[in-house]
């Protein structure tokens, strides 16, 4: 399935890339967000609790960053494996671009899933996503909205670490594809 | 006695139940101490099983057993079978590729049993397969049926090459190329039947018991044939010889073919119950039912048909690419084959016909037979080609297929595809169809929808099919498994009460009434004096099944010749209470009377005195009055109609809306015209699912089931459908002592060709692939700028 969609964030291009890549303010910003772990430089996996209905479940979903060209674009693809439930993998691209005051968010994703999610198919899960994106991107508008100045730009190498550590709206957007597809399973099964 | 006799409409015995809620069917039956399995299904469409780690769900709680590929093979419990394994052009069996209960080294269809947790209750065995750790490489998948045979398709086994099954052909390929060769006009046709999920109401489920004591398997299982399930689960998965396997089908909630096959849950369930020494159930939930119940149809063809220039037809070429899923299911060979190739004569005198069908393997569930198996995709053909030609000859589609119908003295009549249809009047039966329809009025009512905004199209379908199936050694001789005849058991009880044992099981189709009121014209005694036994390997001598509408031609049969045995003994036991010769018996309504006296004795009179022989002739026959027959059929039967269709599309919308359905058909002799119309009633609802909203659709890169719940695969509703207006014309079938033909598959035959061919009339295209959507049929009225002016 494919999404695509954009974000009109108050805020400069700078400021939108460095809070994206503040791992606090996405942990606060993602539903249900436990923890997310690094794995190595451009990997990561994240523990996530969804509450679909009634229903309540944690995932795991590991996620990977690539073409890193700050403050302007990344990729990302995550893949979340479901056992009987079947799978889902996602990739997406994420580009920020200036916008008079503010920062214009696109993003594209396409994801894959497969088995039982494959069943329940787009209606279910399309809605669902874009539901999990609204309230990422609410949340990530307030949040940023408080912030005041940009923290100075740390020494190189913690930039260059801090940047990888982000996990974008957009690998949420993805991620949240194939963790809603998921708990969507439980759901229905 | 007329009013439960054959002909009248008596309601339904078995509705009592089921409307109650009181049918017992396999979900409902729960053997003491019985554990649940749930299957673990590959979620993908082409992958290799590097392995399978089940440590972590072996410990999961209330877990009895695991089982994954190799282990049923362990216990020499082997793999699902075909059982009509035909034969190709070039003189080769069609390739059957193994196919393990449980995958082993590659998984061939999403969907495909990975392993089977067995756990003390469903929800342990569900959490259970969660842990199971799978470590799949995936594989490209050869997904659409037009493109299995390319070069470059993904192979999907080894032992077909190319994904070539088999490359059938009937007919005389050199005479049809003649014909097309002096053709006047030639129709050319390319079409897709769809591909159909069964979705009957009922999922699937099975309960295998094993008892210690006597060393013997009970499988309780939602299965059309039990007997069948019994030969194939014994003689070829091993799990138990057939005299120490009793296989129970109770009340089937529907199942048009879908219960047919043997499949793998069946067999684990009865093979693992012996193993953890406990009753183990199995039930499909309905997102599971999609992906492993048998699919049908999907075909996709190229069609010809030449005809000169007053438009007689001259010859009929198709080639069809037929599509059989990841694996063959048990008669898979035979549907896309003998019986789809056999019925390309329709109701025409064509003098030449040659149909190619090559079968394809792809990396879908199985296809096998539903409703009409491979006889409404013939009728789908010729019925499409006959119109199309019309339209293009500037020939009324009527008086095209008058022009070329069989005529009423040409019985028996010998097609150029192998059949000889026995009998029938098809003049007559499109003329009363024409009549019913008022066929005569309805360009003013296309003049008054025009006025209306509305587009009107009528349609014809003259279909016929080849049921009753079949004598077995034509069955034989086309590579089907068994034989094909039906049993029967006719028991007088010594209170004068009738119990009948059938070997042709219900699906639902009223065999409880039907078959009583045969039983009861016959024999004379009141129809609820009769009960009609089925279903059971333990109660019924011995059964083939039913499909192909031949439960009543042939199950019927032999309930009439049993019937004829228990009334040949009831003579002799009459003449002796009445102290006459036997000769000088005869039987009427009940009674066995002396010609010519008023000496008579009652049946249930002579029932009594068979078992309590105190008067009876014991140096010359035995007690008792309970006969035996099997009955195995002479021919085919070939119950043919003509249904009518008219609709109305908004050229807005694209939203067809059918505004009249005329059935008339022939089924020969009607036993209750209340069941049968119910049948057409039926069928015809499953057709136009077809033809207008049912296709199951694959992500043709991955294989993944799109359709695989009711938000993305539409089942007609009662608004989808008008309120049908039957009729009957009844030509006895010559070869049966019924006179019947069989009247279950018939709807879903003829109703997508008339559907479609009314939709294309009304909106002045060709023709459209089905299912024929709103949105399809909009974009067809946009390109052939057919919508009236605003």
């Amino acid at each position: 399935m494919n999404m695509t969609g954009e974000y009109r964030i108050a805020a400069p291009r700078q400021a939108v890339w460095d809070a994206l890549n503040d791992p606090d303010i996405l942990k606060r910003c993602i539903p249900g967000c436990e923890e997310f772990v690094k794995t190595s430089d451009t990997t990561y996996e994240a523990t996530v609790t969804t509450r679909i209905g009634p229903v309540k479940t944690r995932f795991t979903g590991a996620v990977t960053l690539t073409d890193i060209d700050p403050p302007n674009s990344y990729r990302m693809n995550g893949e979340g494996k479901g056992g009987a439930a079947g799978f889902a993998r996602g990739g997406a691209k994420v580009t920020l671009t200036e916008d008079g005051e503010g920062t214009l968010l696109s993003y594209e994703v396409e994801a894959k899933v497969g088995g039982k999610l494959a069943q329940l198919g787009g209606r279910i899960i399309d809605p669902a996503a874009k539901k999990l994106a609204n309230e990422f991107f609410g949340r990530f508008t307030e949040i940023l909205g408080a912030v005041e100045a940009p923290a100075p730009v740390p020494v190189a190498e913690e930039a260059a670490e801090k940047r990888v550590l982000g996990l974008s709206p957009l690998v949420w957007a993805a991620g949240a594809v194939i963790i809603l597809a998921l708990g969507l399973l439980f759901y229905f099964n | 006695m007329a009013e439960t006799g054959i002909g009248a409409a008596v309601r339904r015995k078995e509705d009592y139940r089921f409307l109650t809620g009181r049918g017992r069917y396999t979900d409902d039956i729960s053997r003491p101490g019985q554990v649940y399995a749930y299957f673990l299904r590959s979620p993908h469409a082409h992958a290799t099983l590097n392995g399978i780690n089940t440590d972590a769900a072996r410990n999961s709680p209330g877990v009895v057993a695991i089982y994954t590929g190799g282990d049923p093979e362990a216990d020499g419990v082997g793999g699902l079978i075909c059982g009509w394994v035909i034969t190709d052009k070039s003189g080769e069996k069609a390739k059957v590729p193994p196919r393990p209960l449980l995958a082993r080294d590659t998984v061939h269809y999403v969907g495909d049993h990975v392993a089977v947790v067995i756990a003390e209750t469903l929800a342990q065995a569900k959490d259970a397969a969660e842990l199971i750790e799978v470590d799949y490489e995936e594989l490209a998948a050869c997904i659409g049926t037009a493109k299995a045979l390319d070069p470059d398709a993904p192979l999907v086994h080894a032992e077909a090459p190319g994904n070539l099954c088999f490359d059938w052909e009937v007919g005389d390929e050199a005479a049809t190329d003649a014909a097309f060769a002096k053709a006047h006009h030639v129709t050319k046709l390319s079409l897709v039947n769809n591909r159909l999920i069964p979705n009957a109401i009922e999922p699937r489920a099975a309960i295998g018991e094993y008892d210690p004591g006597s060393d013997s398997f009970t499988l309780y299982v939602t299965s059309q044939n039990p007997h069948v399930a019994r030969i194939i689960i014994s003689a070829f998965h091993n799990v138990a010889p057939e005299h120490k396997l009793r296989v129970v089908a109770p009340d089937i909630g529907g199942a048009f073919g879908s219960k047919l096959p043997v499949y793998a849950e069946e067999v684990v369930c009865v093979w693992a119950s012996k193993k953890v020494g406990r009753p183990v159930k199995w039930t499909a939930d309905r997102s599971e039912s999609f992906l492993a119940d048998v699919h049908g149809r999907d075909h996709v063809t190229e069609a010809e048909l030449a005809l000169e220039e007053n438009g007689k037809f001259l010859g009929l070429r198709a080639h069809t690419i037929a599509n059989m899923g990841a694996y063959l299911s048990t008669i898979a060979t035979g549907t896309p084959t003998w019986l789809h190739g056999l019925l390309f004569a329709g109701q025409y005198t064509t003098p030449a016909i040659y149909v190619n069908v090559k079968g394809v393997f792809t990396h879908t569930s199985p296809v096998d037979l539903y409703r009409g198996a491979g006889r409404p995709e013939a009728t789908f053909v010729v019925e499409r080609l006959v119109e199309i030609a019309a339209r293009e000859m500037g020939i009324d589609p009527v008086e095209i297929r008058r022009r070329n119908l069989i005529p009423p003295d040409a019985f028996p009549y010998q097609t150029p595809v192998v059949v000889t249809y026995d009998s029938g009047d098809y003049a007559a039966v499109l003329d009363k169809a024409l009549e019913m329809a008022d066929y005569a009025g309805f360009e003013a009512r296309q003049q008054q929808a025009e006025r209306r905004g509305k587009l009107r199209g009528i349609g014809l379908s003259n279909y016929i099919e080849a049921c009753g199936i079949a004598p077995s050694k034509v069955a034989g001789a086309i590579g089907f498994a068994l034989g094909l005849w039906e049993s029967a058991q006719v028991r007088f009880n010594p209170t004068g009460n009738v119990t009948v044992f059938t070997g042709s099981h219900s699906q639902g189709q009223g065999h409880e009434t039907a078959f009583a009121q045969i039983v009861s014209d016959r024999l004379g005694v009141p129809i609820e004096n009769v009960e009609i036994v089925h279903g059971d390997t333990d109660r019924v001598l011995f059964g083939m099944g039913t499909y192909g509408s031949r439960s009543l031609a042939v199950g019927g049969s032999a309930i009439v010749k049993a019937m004829d045995k228990v009334i040949a003994k009831g003579k002799k036991i009459a003449a002796h209470t009445l102290e006459s010769s036997e000769g000088d018996v005869e039987f009427e309504a009940g009674t066995f009377k002396i010609a010519g006296t008023d000496k008579s004795v009652s049946i249930a009179d002579v029932a009594f005195a068979a078992y309590v022989p105190h008067n009876y002739p014991l140096e010359k026959l035995e007690p008792g009055l309970d006969e035996n027959a099997f009955y195995d059929p002479g021919n085919f039967t070939f119950p043919a109609g003509c249904h009518i269709c008219e609709v109305e599309v908004d050229p807005e919308t694209g939203v067809v809306d059918i505004v009249n359905w005329v059935a008339v058909d022939d089924f020969g002799k009607v036993i209750n015209p209340m069941i049968v119309e119910g049948q057409v009633h039926g069928g015809v609802t499953q057709g136009v699912g077809q033809a207008l909203l049912e296709g199951c659709v694959h992500d043709q890169d991955t294989g993944q089931l799109l359709t695989g719940s009711y938000m993305d695969y539409t089942m007609p509703r009662a608004d989808d459908v008008p309120s049908f207006k039957v009729g009957f014309i009844e030509t006895p079938c010559p070869h049966n002592p019924l006179g019947v033909k069989g009247c279950g598959e018939a709807g879903a035959i003829a109703a997508p060709a008339a559907l479609i061919n009314a939709i294309t009339d009304a909106i002045g295209v060709d023709h459209l692939d089905m299912p024929a959507t709103p949105e399809k049929v909009w974009r067809a009225i946009q390109q052939a700028g057919t919508a009236p002016a605003a």
